[in-house]
């Protein structure tokens, strides 16, 4: 009986551990509203590493991308901390990789400030930029 | 005495050329001021101070793997 309720115990530990596991890239996921306005151009990378406007977005759209560039700049600070770095110096090099890492379609900001549509080739970084 | 004429006006004849050339210059200054005005019109795009300027290419490229890792690790904000 005691083998039993532990062997049941064990068996909803495992299974609570998969359940967290299984949510957890799920929970990590870009807000619909960020995503779709990516998509659609509304929102850029900029080359400072922080997320920029190409327009006049609403309210709503306003403070999910404040709200993530918070996150981006505690995140930075943490991290540039840790890789004995400044924030403007970590910040700038993970604005190189995101620029990068655009989708065709998606908008970034060029070394001189303009936004520009990621193509399918290369997109127009600063010369620093690995 | 030939001599001591011809070098007797020398001094009364040098200074007068002074005064003339500075009061040329005053001439000049004074038209320079009126005339000359530079006039400075304002770009029409906005002037864009590059803040990062002062980071280097060797300290981005220690960082991108460090950069690379977070962004992976963190795709709701990226």
């Amino acid at each position: 009986m005691i083998t039993r309720t532990l062997r049941l115990s064990v068996l909803a530990a495992s299974g609570a551990v998969l359940a967290l596991a299984l949510a957890g890239p799920a929970q990590a996921q870009r807000d619909p509203g960020y995503e779709a306005a990516r998509a659609s151009g509304q929102v850029g990378e900029r080359t400072d590493g922080y997320l920029g406007f190409t327009g006049s977005p609403d309210a709503g759209l306003r403070k999910v991308v404040d709200d993530i560039n918070i996150k981006r700049r505690a995140l930075y600070a943490q991290k540039a901390q840790a890789a004995r770095a400044t924030l403007e110096e970590y910040a700038f090099t993970a604005g190189c990789l995101a620029i990068a890492r655009t989708a065709p379609g998606e908008r970034y900001q060029a070394p001189d400030g303009s936004w520009q549509v990621r193509g399918s080739g290369l997109p127009v970084r600063d010369p620093r930029c690995p | 005495m030939s001599i001591a004429k011809s070098t007797g006006p020398r001094p009364n004849a040098h200074k007068p050329s002074m005064r003339k050339r500075a009061t040329w210059l005053m001439v000049l200054s004074a038209g320079g001021a009126l005339g000359g005005c530079i006039t400075v019109n304002a770009p029409e795009e906005p002037i864009v101070i590059e803040l990062n300027i002062n980071i280097k290419q060797e300290v981005i490229y220690r960082l991108a793997a460090d950069a690379g890792n977070t962004i992976e690790e963190n795709p709701d904000i990226f």
